[in-house]
C-alpha cells in the first residue's frame, strides 16, 4: 500500500466569479481502520489563503506547522500578508527541499490575489506547482475529483452556485473512494467573507 | 497483541491498557503496567515495542516535570500532546520511536480531554480511541454504547463490555487489564481486570 494512501483524503478547490471555494472531506483513517470523522485538512493562513494538506496526516501537520511559522515571520518583516502566488512558491520550495525524503503530502492552496483575482493551484508532494483556472483537485479520490469537476464546472459561477458544485461533485467523487468521506467541509471565500460549511454525505 | 483503548466521560477521562509483557511467544510478566502517570492531572497509554514505550514515555515524563520546575506551572493537556508529537515528529526520520500513544488529562477550565497519538506522529483530539488488534473489538464496542456525557459508573460499565469482548474474540487476548482514570482530583489507578495473576514468591 502507498503511504499516500495510508490515512485518506479529499480536496479540492474552485474558481468562481470573484470568489473561489475549497472544500476537503472529513476522515482520518489508519488504512482500512477509520479513527475519526472529524479530522481538518483544510487550514486559513490569513483571511484570504486557505491552504488544503492531503496525503500523510502527520507530515501534512508538520508541514502547516512549518508553514504558519514561516508566514506569521514574513508578516512581522514585511508588515503585511503574504500573496497566493508567493505562498505557492513558498510551499513548493519547502518541498523541493526534502527532495530526496519528502514530506508525503500533496498541498491545494487557494485565495485571493491582487485585485480579489482568485488563485488556485496545486503540487506534487516534491514541490511541482500546477496553476489551473478552474478547478484543483489532490487525494486519493483525486481522480475521480477530475471527472466530477471537469462534468460539473462552469466558469464565472456566483458563490452560492460555487458551494453547491463543490459539495455535489465533492460528495460523490468520496462515495467511490474507500479512503475519504464521512462528511465534507467547506469554505467559500469572497472579498467580503468566508463562509465555513459542514457536508453530510455518506456517512461511511 | 497489546490493547490500549480510552474515552471521554462527564468530567473525567479513562484509560485502559493490557499488562502482558510479551516476548515472542513467552510472556515475560502479566503485570506490566503501561499507563504512565505523566504528572498530577495527566495519564500516558502506550503501545507498541518495549524499549522504545518505557523509554520514550519515561522521556516525556521527565521534560514535562522539568518544564513545571522551571516554569512553576504544568503543562496543559493539550500542549503536553502537542510537545510529545513533536518528540515523535522529529524521531520519525532518524530514529523512529515505535508507540502508538492515548494521552488523557483534565485542564481546570477545559475540563477532560483525549489525545490519538500514533507511532509516526498524527495527533488527534477524539472522544473515544484505541490501538492494537483490540480496538477493532473496543471501537465497535464503544462505536455502539458510547454517548458524550457519560457518567463514570456506565463508563467503568463500557469499559468492562470492551474487555469482555477482547477477551472472547482476540485469539491471543491478554488475559489482563489496568484501568485509570483522571478527573480534577487528579490522575489515579482505578482498578485491574486480571483472569491470571503472578504466582507468589514462596516464603523460606
Amino acid at each position: 500500500m502507498s503511504i499516500f494512501e495510508y490515512n485518506g483524503s479529499a480536496l479540492v478547490a474552485m474558481v468562481g466569479k470573484n470568489c473561489f471555494a475549497i472544500a476537503s472531506d472529513r476522515r482520518l483513517g489508519v488504512q482500512l481502520q477509520t479513527i475519526a470523522t472529524d479530522f481538518q485538512k483544510i487550514y486559513q493562513i490569513h483571511d484570504r489563503l486557505f491552504l488544503g494538506l492531503s496525503g500523510l496526516g502527520t507530515d501534512a501537520q508538520t508541514l502547516y506547522q512549518r508553514l504558519v511559522f514561516r508566514h506569521k515571520l514574513y508578516q512581522l518583516r514585511e508588515e503585511r500578508d503574504m500573496k497566493p502566488e508567493t505562498f505557492a512558491s513558498l510551499v513548493s520550495a519547502l518541498l523541493y527541499e526534502k527532495r530526496f525524503g519528502p514530506y508525503f503530502c500533496q498541498p491545494v492552496i487557494a485565495g485571493l490575489g491582487d485585485e480579489d483575482k482568485p488563485f488556485i493551484c496545486t503540487m506534487d508532494s516534491i514541490g511541482a506547482k500546477e496553476l489551473a483556472k478552474d478547478f484543483v483537485v489532490a487525494g486519493t479520490a483525486s481522480e475521480s475529483l477530475y471527472g466530477a469537476c471537469e462534468a460539473m464546472f462552469k466558469p464565472d459561477m456566483e458563490p452560492e452556485e460555487l458551494f453547491e458544485t463543490v459539495s455535489q461533485a465533492l460528495l460523490s467523487s468520496v462515495d467511490r473512494d474507500c479512503l475519504s468521506g464521512w462528511g465534507g467541509h467547506v469554505y467559500v471565500v469572497t472579498p467580503t467573507e468566508v463562509k465555513e460549511r459542514m457536508l453530510k454525505g455518506r456517512m461511511d | 497483541m497489546e490493547c490500549v483503548f480510552g474515552l471521554v466521560g462527564n468530567g473525567f477521562a479513562v484509560v485502559v491498557a493490557d499488562t502482558s509483557a510479551v516476548h515472542s511467544i513467552l510472556v515475560h510478566k502479566p503485570n506490566e503496567d503501561k499507563i504512565l502517570l505523566l504528572d498530577s492531572h495527566k495519564l500516558m497509554g502506550a503501545s507498541g515495542e518495549p524499549g522504545d514505550r518505557v523509554q520514550f514515555t519515561e522521556y516525556i515524563q521527565k521534560n514535562m516535570s522539568l518544564y513545571q520546575f522551571r516554569n512553576g506551572i504544568p503543562l496543559t493537556t493539550a500542549a503536553a500532546a502537542n510537545f510529545t508529537r513533536g518528540e515523535l515528529a522529529s524521531a520519525l526520520r532518524k530514529n523512529p520511536y515505535h508507540v502508538n500513544i492515548l494521552l488523557a488529562g483534565y485542564d481546570k477550565d477545559i475540563g477532560p480531554s483525549l489525545y490519538y497519538l500514533d507511532y509516526i506522529a498524527t495527533l488527534h483530539k477524539v472522544d473515544k480511541a484505541a490501538f492494537g488488534y483490540g480496538s477493532y473489538f473496543s471501537l465497535a464496542m464503544m462505536d455502539r454504547h458510547y454517548h458524550s456525557g457519560m457518567s463514570l459508573e456506565e463508563a467503568i460499565d463500557l469499559v468492562d463490555k470492551c474487555i469482555t469482548e477482547i477477551r472472547s474474540r482476540l485469539v491471543v487476548a491478554p488475559p489482563n487489564f489496568v484501568i485509570k482514570i483522571v478527573d480534577k482530583d487528579g490522575a489515579r489507578e482505578y482498578a485491574w481486570r486480571e483472569t491470571i495473576k503472578d504466582a507468589p514468591i514462596p516464603s523460606d
